[in-house]
């Protein structure tokens, strides 16, 4: 597919980890995913409309964590056309500090391989405040 | 919510022309650095015809078909009772800046867990030329009166 070198399969071991990345997302990451993916809950930046509906704060988008838990997985196959299947279950919310904004952080494992098919199953632990965020985050990717 | 939703498919979005300033704008929203998501000369070295959107940019596109289910006049979904369970793409080939998209949903799953409900619709995405380009597939939990 890609004239762009990729990691190689052979190379590759259960349990490896392939990609560790931290990200700081503020209020403004929030408002700035709003616009792009035309997601306009008012939750995602306003601290009374949060309140109302019983959270414990600003929220940010489930598919912004997700959206962003993939990115260092992009960059380690070079070419995003690599990536074949990615799924999430949005388990607990990030909650989005005004001053201090949210960490988080991503670590993805090699959790199975398949050499005959050329593909791999790429494992994302994605923690925000202590806790996992996403469950059962799994990108498939191809590695001819 | 209405369990006779399950098996309904909806009429296909009008076509969605993706611009390469709305991928660009998506790619920082998602943090993607990547230079085959910015610049057109890294993605045409790759073999793309215009710059590549991020795996996740294809919730604009299936955004359009979960407003044609929570407005289906019979389905009884209150908006401000769902919370997103999960997310899932499927793709034949990445999203690129010139493509013109068109998606249709089908309500694939309806359960009942403990007084909420989850339904699982799926928005299979085509190109202009009526090939598939990705398939992407929500839960949506609709909590319960209690």
């Amino acid at each position: 597919m890609s004239a762009l070198a990729a990691p190689r399969l052979d190379t590759l071991e259960i349990g490896q980890i392939v990609a560790d990345a931290d990200y700081r997302i503020s209020r403004d990451s929030l408002v700035r995913y709003a616009g792009a993916s035309g997601d306009f809950n008012a939750i995602h930046y306003r601290d009374d409309v949060a309140e109302a509906v019983g959270l414990p704060g600003v929220l940010a988008h489930g598919m912004l964590t997700m959206g962003i838990a993939v990115q260092s997985v992009v960059d380690w196959l070079v070419d995003p056309g690599r990536i074949l299947d990615y799924g999430v279950r949005f388990t607990r919310p990030v909650v989005v500090d005004p001053l201090e904004g949210a960490g988080i952080a991503v670590v993805a494992k090699v959790g199975a391989l398949d050499r005959e098919a050329g593909e791999a199953r790429i494992d994302l632990t994605v923690t925000a405040h202590g806790g996992t965020v996403l469950g059962k985050a799994q990108v498939r990717v191809s590695l001819r | 919510m209405n369990p006779e939703l399950q098996g309904r498919v909806f009429a296909p979005t009008d076509p969605y022309l993706v611009g390469r300033e709305k991928v660009r704008e998506f790619a920082r929203a998602v943090f993607a650095t990547n230079p085959i998501n910015h610049d057109p000369a890294a993605a045409a070295a790759a073999g793309y015809r215009d710059i590549v959107a991020p795996p996740t940019f294809a919730v604009v596109v299936q955004e359009s078909t979960l407003a044609q289910l929570l407005a289906e006049p019979d389905a009884g979904i209150d908006f401000s009772r769902v919370v997103h369970g999960e997310q899932r793409f499927s793709y034949t080939r990445p999203i690129v800046a010139g493509d013109e998209l068109t998606a249709t949903l089908s309500v694939t799953s309806i359960k009942t867990l403990g007084g909420n409900a989850m339904v699982t619709a799926e928005s299979s995405i085509v190109d202009e030329t009526g090939s598939h380009v990705v398939t992407a597939s929500s839960t949506l939990v609709v909590r319960g009166d209690a």
